[in-house]
């Protein structure tokens, strides 16, 4: 179990040095390849936890979609490559630091009260779990009214991109 | 494993991506940090799937990489518009309903 132990530490490290360099980056484009190096960690941590689907999932629509989707996001709005330091930043930096370590703190506590004991133990009924049979018949059974939904949703959102987008 | 490892990384996850919409200025770094909270949401769902057994979790989280996507979409497209119309990506230009 202790590989386990040493693989999450390993990841979680540089999950956390990748988030604090996404939100302190003065280069937009850095900021995006350490968005990459979070959604990559988490996806690590899908195989870890037997979720082999999700993790899939994450990499292709993660990584492979929404980043390329923010690289066309800095390509248009003519980022500069280079700004000076806290020119991406506002005013509100104090503030923010002191509001997201306060809920930090207070989230902490919580969820060192409530699941201060709570182990995850891992055998091998968790392989069938996350397979890709398992979750596509959950999908296509229990939940096939909400997948439904999400579908419409997202000709919803389409629709909308291009009716935002469009130059008339 | 300890189940609370996961879940304070995803609080980490998540009050560093609440810092980045608080203190961003640049419209596509606060959706990027938008992601970021969205992401320790999933890491959350995923790691209660496995702790209770249930594939509910990774079908939530599935659902939420989805909805995830539409956001960005719309989201860009809604920066393409303010980049447009003020000629910055800035939010704090965004100033046309201030009293």
């Amino acid at each position: 179990m202790w590989e386990q132990e040493v693989a999450f530490w390993i990841i979680a490290v540089a999950m956390a040095g990748a988030a604090i360099g996404v939100v302190r980056s003065n280069n937009i484009v850095h900021a995006a390849l350490f968005l990459v190096v979070v959604l990559a960690g988490s996806a690590a941590q899908y195989i870890l936890l037997v979720a082999e689907f999700v993790a899939w999932v994450q990499v292709l629509i993660y990584i492979g979609a929404i980043v390329v989707l923010f690289l066309f996001g800095v390509m248009l709005t003519r980022a500069p490559m280079r700004e000076e330091r806290g020119k991406l930043d506002n005013n509100q930096r104090l503030a923010g630091a002191v509001v997201s370590l306060f809920l930090f703190g207070v989230l902490v506590v919580f969820l060192v009260d409530a699941f201060g004991n709570d182990k995850i133990k891992f055998d091998d009924s968790l392989v069938h779990l996350g397979s890709t049979q398992n979750v596509g018949n959950e999908i296509f059974r229990t939940y096939v009214i909400p997948f439904e939904v999400v579908s419409m949703l997202l000709l919803a959102a389409l629709v909308g991109a291009v009716v935002l987008a469009r130059r008339d | 494993m300890p189940l609370n490892y996961f879940l304070i990384l995803a609080a980490f996850l998540f009050c560093t991506g609440a810092y980045g919409v608080l203190a961003r200025r640049n419209s596509v770094l606060v959706l990027m940090s938008v992601e970021l909270m969205l992401n320790a949401v999933n890491l959350n769902l995923v790691a209660f799937s496995t702790h209770m057994h249930k594939v509910a979790g990774q079908v939530f989280a599935l659902f939420v990489i989805t909805i995830a996507a539409a956001e960005v979409g719309v989201g860009l497209a809604i920066v393409l518009l303010i980049y447009r119309n003020t000629k910055s990506p800035d939010l704090d230009r965004v100033e046309q309903l201030k009293g």
